[in-house]
């Protein structure tokens, strides 16, 4: 019940840092992203405020033998860039670039009640399932 | 808005704050493309956290709504495309964020924090493309 408590606030104050940060109004993402425009800066402080919180509580955080309400901590694989990495990432860009939206702020603003996002957010899970199914077609 | 630059720091800092309580509470990395993706292959004993974190999104979305209802100012340059153009960038950026194991929380926040090559050669690329992208759409087409 503790860790459903915890997820539940982190997704809750995970939304409010992207409606204050300004990321859940695509024309903000757009206006950051257009360098060669009226270029946005105000993006970049979302990233910087988020990176140095999160870098200097993970330190203390990982002090512990363990999380909370979980056994572990993730652990993960070493730090290898290959081809799936670029490809997925770049694709990704492109989608952000012609909506506006990553994950995070499309779920958020599903909240809006707006169709264009239900719209955006539909196909982006669909987008996520045929990325899921795809490759395990293929074995 | 009177000092944007502020809001920008303080909504990054929530989200910062929100990494790091579900990496203390829940041992997990709040990337919302995995968080959310794995739900649609779901794992037995690890789907109720993931549903309740996205409760949660949308709970927040309504708090937002409710306080500062000019964060959702209508998606004017996705309404402006068309739903073509909605359901293209949807898709892409669905399947670019599985595929690429990442997007902008979990590769641009988390892995950027903890140091990941990976994370930072993805979130180069994607910003990359995404400014290729608005370039090509605003100042060439």
């Amino acid at each position: 019940m503790r860790s459903l408590i915890s997820a539940f606030l982190s997704g809750l104050i995970f939304a409010l840092g992207l409606g204050i940060s300004g990321m859940t109004d695509p024309a903000n993402v757009l206006g950051f992203l257009d360098v060669a425009g009226d270029w946005d800066f105000r993006l970049l402080f979302v990233m910087v405020g988020a990176i140095a919180v999160h870098a200097a509580l993970r330190p203390l955080i990982h002090r512990r033998e363990r999380p909370l309400f979980a056994a572990k901590f993730p652990s993960f694989a070493a730090s290898q860039v290959d081809s799936k990495l670029l490809a997925g990432a770049a694709l990704f860009g492109v989608g952000w670039g012609l909506g506006g939206y990553c994950p995070g702020p499309a779920l958020t603003a599903l909240s809006s009640g707006a169709p264009q996002v239900l719209v955006f957010a539909s196909a982006m899970l669909a987008g996520m399932y045929l990325a899921q199914v795809l490759p395990a077609r293929k074995q | 808005m009177t000092s944007p630059i502020l809001f920008s720091l303080l909504g990054g800092a929530l989200i910062g704050l929100s990494a790091s309580l579900l990496l203390l509470a829940n041992g997990r990395v709040a990337g919302i493309s995995g968080v959310v993706g794995s739900l649609l292959a779901p794992v037995r004993g690890d789907i109720a956290w993931r549903v309740i974190f996205l409760g949660g999104l949308l709970a927040g979305g309504l708090l937002l709504a409710w306080l500062l209802p000019g964060s959702f100012a209508a998606p004017a340059s996705l309404s402006g495309g068309g739903v073509a153009l909605l359901v293209a960038a949807g898709l892409l950026v669905g399947f670019g964020s599985r595929l690429g194991s990442g997007c902008t929380s979990g590769h641009g926040i988390c892995g950027i924090s903890r140091g990941s090559t990976r994370s930072i050669v993805a979130t180069l690329t994607f910003v990359a493309t995404g400014v290729l992208t608005v370039f090509l759409v605003r100042h060439i087409f």
